[in-house]
């Protein structure tokens, strides 16, 4: 009994340092997340890295990604082609670098996509109530008993692989969990009395919506957007790899690996290369973003 | 009870209708024409003409659907478009080997992955705890299909162990086959439901009545199976129905990987050869095994925690 008490007493403890507590600034919000540890640190440097390389993929590539050569396929890794060559002649490691644009445009574009209709969503459910928040809590709990990569799939089969299929693919994906974040906090935020007085002063509902009630429900959202990117750019890899993703001959990480396998007997190299690629940077990530959401939360991670 | 197993069957109309209407619109209102598609773009205009008019594609929209509907409820899904074979034979062909190879794999990610969990609790924040919570980040970061491949190159290919692809023949044979596939899969859930089984273990054996049982001098043993592990498995069947479904759509991939029959293959090799009414019904499949592998955890809750069986 006293146990319980206690952990009460000190939940309140808590919420009221919460409240008292300064907002921290985005500087010193970063410098607890990112440099504390050193894991994290080490994360941090691999994403940036990986970004740098997708940004200037086109000037470190040793080769063009796309030239194919009779003469030089299946190359084993030599001082000209570090990687080798595949089964039509072209560089491995110029179509890794050139792969990393895909990916990483795809990690980062499709959750801020999923984030803001997502987040329109379960403001609207969540802030209105009623029946409208019935209809879209009952179409968000259907879509999520489905896992993103199988619902990734299913709308890849029905659309096709095309650059702005494979968004919208990964964006219907990954709305319902935003979507579902957003109406809690909403819910949340609703009964908190700037809102209450925000409503009693006849202020407008968009704008108690975009003022009062989007900001203090970012945080989540935020961490969300951290995590899902990882998941993001392993769909696209899946996806690339079914053949439905990103089309040949532009290269990604899940197709180099799909172009492997079917060349295995000859090299092994581009479906290690290309697998190590997807794993470092899906872990970074991860890893960047379980610290975000410690920071964010750190009752949860005991 | 009965009547809650009514009311959650009842609810499954409206999930069934809503995934039915989805596919239903995003193969038929979205861009892109069925009958080029099906046909390819050297068709001329009569023989698109004869394959819409087969097809029902001149109806309209609503009397589309109508059938779409009619059809699903049948199961009747028409035949291939490129073997003629009745989708419903090429289901049952592959089907059996994807349910095989789902419960093969999870059946063994639980084997090999509630132990590390549960070692794991009992050393917290020790060498082997720090060990399992790196074993489920990288687990969670390197692809399934990417594991298998590296299984079967060093594996199959080098080593010769196993088989490179198919699913073989009888028991024996078939487990031989299998195993490289559910292992590929079963690692990787392994590393997701260790790190559950550790967390969901760590939270009940913080608990009042975990406290009684240590005082009364129950054994560590008893604690953490009869106490522990026990009030730990609602969690933990909310992961274990989590992985049922993470493995089957790995299954898609890991089918291709590893060559084998499967409703994921069928899936795949009908979008390439852009063979509609396959993966119709494929997608279909899909979204059934989800309902149905939820409405299982549901039933498998009630079992569980007799509470929600109280609550309904």
């Amino acid at each position: 009994m006293t146990d319980a008490s206690t952990a009460e007493a000190s939940a309140e403890l808590v919420a009221e340092r919460e409240a008292l507590a300064p907002e921290p600034g985005f500087r010193e919000a970063f410098a607890q997340v990112i440099l504390e540890r050193p894991s994290t640190r080490i994360a941090f440097v691999v994403v940036v890295l990986f970004i740098l390389i997708a940004v200037f993929a086109p000037l470190l590539a040793p080769h063009d990604p796309l030239r194919q050569s009779i003469l030089q396929i299946n190359r084993q890794p030599s001082w000209d082609h570090w990687l080798g060559t595949d089964q039509f002649g072209r560089d491995v490691l110029s179509r890794l670098i050139h792969g990393s644009q895909n990916s990483l445009i795809f990690g980062l574009l499709s959750p801020v996509f999923a984030a803001f209709f997502g987040t329109l969503l379960g403001v609207t459910a969540g802030y209105m109530g009623g029946i409208v928040d019935r209809v879209i809590s009952r179409v968000i709990d259907m879509l999520m008993a489905f896992p993103e990569l199988l619902l990734a799939i299913l709308i890849a089969a029905a659309l096709g692989g095309s650059f702005w299929n494979i968004v919208v693919v990964l964006t219907v994906a990954f709305t319902p969990g935003f979507a579902r974040v957003a109406r809690a906090s909403t819910m949340a935020v609703k009964q908190e009395p700037y809102v209450e007085a925000a409503v009693a002063a006849g202020v407008s509902t968009p704008r108690i919506i975009f003022r009062h009630i989007v900001p203090n429900i970012a945080a989540p959202i935020v961490v969300l957007m951290a995590l899902w990117s990882a998941s993001s750019i392993r769909i696209e890899a899946t996806l690339s790899f079914l053949g439905i993703g990103t089309q040949p001959p532009n290269p990604s990480w899940g197709n180099i690996i799909r172009d492997g396998l079917s060349n295995m007997f000859a090299t092994q190299w581009p479906i290690a290369a290309g697998g190590l690629a997807i794993t470092i940077v899906v872990l970074a990530i991860s890893i960047i973003g379980d610290s975000v959401r410690d920071f964010l939360d750190p009752e949860t991670n005991q | 009870m009965a009547r809650y197993l009514l009311l959650r069957l009842l609810d499954l109309v409206p999930t069934v209708f809503l995934v039915l209407t989805l596919v239903f619109i995003a193969m038929r209102i979205l861009p892109g024409d069925p009958a080029l598609a099906a046909l390819g773009a050297n068709a001329d205009g009569g023989q698109l003409e004869a394959f819409r008019e087969r097809m029902g594609l001149n109806d309209p929209l609503w009397l589309q659907y109508v059938h779409f509907l009619w059809d699903a409820v049948r199961l009747d899904f028409g035949n291939s478009l490129m073997s003629n074979i009745p989708i419903s034979t090429l289901i049952a062909n592959n089907l059996p080997h994807t349910v095989y190879l789902t419960i093969v794999s999870v059946a063994l990610g639980l084997f090999i992955g509630i132990p590390l969990g549960l070692y794991a609790a009992t050393q917290r924040n020790k060498l082997p705890d720090n060990a399992l919570r790196i074993y489920s980040l990288i687990g969670y970061s390197v692809p399934d299909f990417y594991l298998g491949a590296i299984l079967l190159i060093v594996f199959s290919l080098n080593l010769g162990w196993f088989p490179i692809n198919g699913a073989g023949e009888g028991f024996w044979d078939g487990l031989h086959h299998i195993f490289l596939p559910a292992l590929s899969l079963a690692l990787l859930k392994s590393a997701f439901l260790g790190r559950l089984t550790r967390t969901s273990l760590l939270e009940v054996l913080g608990r009042d009545y975990v406290r009684t049982a240590r005082a009364k001098g129950a054994r560590e043993g008893r604690v953490i199976f009869r106490h522990g592990l026990r009030n730990a498995m609602l969690p933990l069947s909310t992961g274990i129905g989590i992985s049922i479904l993470a493995t089957l759509s790995g299954a898609v991939a890991i089918e291709l990987v590893f060559n084998r029959p499967g409703i994921g293959r069928l899936l795949i090799s009908a979008i390439q050869e852009r063979d509609y009414p396959v993966i119709q019904a494929g997608v279909m499949m899909f979204a059934t095994f989800v309902v149905l592998v939820n409405l299982l955890m549901d039933i498998v809750y009630i079992f569980i925690d007799p509470r929600i069986r109280m609550k309904s």
